[in-house]
């Protein structure tokens, strides 16, 4: 038995059949500098399968007009098919109703989304309580708040290992804690956070939570009910879908409470130069002509996943995440950057003597895509005391075999650079 | 192997490695006539450059920062080529390398011909030409960030 098929196994879940997953992506079967592509920067960005890129190529040369607008057949279907994208957003995420899942242009325009609509209830002194590990997009959009309200961020820190300290956590959830907002899965690190336990005890205190679940949501089924956030943030092209699209999910609650993001067409019922009726959720945070066929195509890459089995997924990542780590670990002079008991899907590391830039060009030219840097979050960086790490993060669709490649370039990169 | 990619020993070549390694001139200046640091944004690297200035001449130039063996070769290059070169010299020399590092065509001065082949890698341009854009941020006086575009 494999290590593939004895971790699928133990998980209760068939094996994967990662040749047959592969014949559905065109673009992973290419030569790259004369070698075969090892796409290892799927935490940067998913590819696709055809079955996508096919309901994309579909709705715009079948059904495409704009939304809301037409009582012609052509603006029903389009309707339809944004709906249906809208549908299977629910669904994945298990929200309680269709009305919850606010369309935006992905993580990023989500958490600002959220960020926005809050900073009118932000006051001098309150706080935002994050992460050490957060991304960019889940700092930046919280200091541009501050910023305006006198409110200010609390930081929770992170330990060696790259977990989130949870004593400090429960130590700086405070009476003035406005919001938690915290990732899911860190992008740098691939830590899991325990995010059913910040969210209760956040709760306990009648704070909400925000999780920004860009790099958690192919990786494991999340159930934004089971685990009781209030929004949960996540973007199309990290889970097989188009890029310039993704979800804000919002309990019903929150989205009634916060004011609209943006001004425009679709996001009213009325206006006058006096008044403005606001549209009911979600339209009411969606204005403009949205990207339907984003939303189509987002659908598409949810069936797909969900057609795998995001259990097989998690338990085929796991084994392969768990073999990178062993035979990277292995190679002298390597240190890695996030050694959480839980992770999911990245493998950050350092290379004595190399930057990791240089040993990014060095796998490119034997075929190996990896990330080289900061990865949109430099105080994850400063913290490990390293301007940036090479990164190497894996898809259900990612084989055994293209670990050993990367082992191999590595090995050649050692010998050239250090 | 497609005929538009050199071989890597063309971009990383043995002088390129050694100042990337043990790069020269590499220390602060505690009273510089002349300085500039800027970032690459791409990789989080920062560098910092001093110059000294004697009767019109750049008598002493150094660097701190951290960066890959590209952008650490190309500054250490740079403080052994513009020492002994007047500000202005300087500056068209600057502007003359990141022209030639971007597109390939021209000659380089000294050991930073080694560098020549950088244009074929487009991503990695910025490394080779952020020491150069932030010599001349250091001497148009105004202290701005340079741009690392």
């Amino acid at each position: 038995m494999s290590a593939q098929q004895a971790s699928a196994s133990a998980a209760g879940t068939a094996p994967l059949d990662v040749a047959a997953i592969r014949g559905d992506f065109p673009i992973l079967h290419q030569q790259v500098n004369g070698y075969p592509l090892a796409y290892l920067d799927n935490a940067a960005s998913y590819q696709r399968p055809r079955q996508v890129i096919e309901a994309i190529t579909h709705y715009y040369t079948h059904d495409h007009a704009n939304v809301h607008r037409g009582v012609h057949v052509l603006s029903q279907r389009a309707t339809d098919a944004q709906e249906a994208g809208r549908e299977a957003a629910r669904r994945l995420l298990n929200a309680a109703e269709r009305a919850e899942i606010v369309f935006t242009r992905g993580t990023t325009e989500a958490i600002n989304l959220v960020a926005y609509a809050l900073r009118e209830s932000l006051r001098p002194g309150d706080e935002i309580l994050i992460s050490q590990m957060e991304h960019h997009s889940n700092i930046v959009p919280w200091q541009l708040a501050c910023q305006r309200t006198g409110a200010r961020l609390n930081v929770v820190p992170i330990n060696a290992r790259g977990e989130l300290e949870l004593d400090e956590f429960h130590r700086r959830l405070n009476a003035r804690t406005r919001l938690v907002a915290m990732a899911h899965v860190s992008n740098a690190l691939g830590t899991v956070n325990p995010v059913a336990e910040i969210t209760a005890a956040a709760h306990a205190r009648g704070i909400p939570v925000l999780l920004d679940g860009a790099q958690a949501i192919a990786h494991r089924k999340v159930d934004v009910q089971a685990l009781g956030c209030d929004f949960y943030a996540f973007s199309g092209h990290k889970m097989c879908g188009p890029t310039g699209i993704g979800v804000l999910y919002g309990r019903r609650e929150w989205l009634e409470r916060l004011p609209p993001f943006q001004g425009g067409g679709d996001m009213i019922l009325s206006v006058s130069f006096d008044h403005t009726e606001y549209n009911e959720l979600p339209y009411k945070f969606e204005a403009g002509t949205p990207d339907v066929a984003g939303a189509v195509g987002l659908g598409a890459a949810i069936g797909y996943l969900e057609g795998i089995g995001l259990d097989a997924i998690a338990a085929h990542e796991d084994a392969l995440l768990e073999h990178a780590t062993r035979a990277v670990s292995a190679l002298p002079g390597v240190r890695i950057i996030g050694e959480a008991a839980e992770k999911a899907g990245v493998l950050s590391f350092d290379i004595e003597g190399i930057h990791p830039h240089d040993l990014g060009t060095v796998l490119d030219h034997q075929g190996v895509a990896i990330r080289a840097g900061h990865h949109c979050a430099m105080p994850v960086m400063d913290f490990f005391h390293v301007a940036g790490t090479a990164r190497a993060s894996f898809a259900f669709y990612n084989t055994h075999e293209e670990i050993e490649q990367l082992v191999a370039a590595l090995g050649v990169a050692r010998r050239m650079l250090a | 192997m497609p005929a538009e990619t050199p071989s890597l020993a063309s971009l990383y070549r043995q002088t390129v490695l050694e100042h990337g390694r043990q790069p020269h001139n590499l220390r602060p200046m505690s009273h510089p006539d002349h300085l500039a640091s800027a970032d690459n944004p791409l990789c989080g690297d920062r560098i910092t450059l001093y110059l000294q200035e004697r009767e019109g001449i750049l008598s002493d130039v150094s660097f701190e920062g951290r960066g890959c063996a590209i952008s650490l070769a190309s500054a250490s290059m740079l403080t052994d080529i513009v020492c002994g070169l007047s500000p202005g010299e300087a500056r068209r020399l600057a502007a003359s390398v990141v022209e030639t590092l971007g597109s390939g065509k021209g000659g380089l001065p000294g050991e930073l011909a080694a560098l020549g082949e950088v244009h074929a890698y487009p991503a990695r341009i910025r490394c080779a030409t952020l020491a150069w854009k932030t010599l001349d941020a250091a001497l148009d006086g105004a202290g701005r960030p340079a741009g690392t575009a």
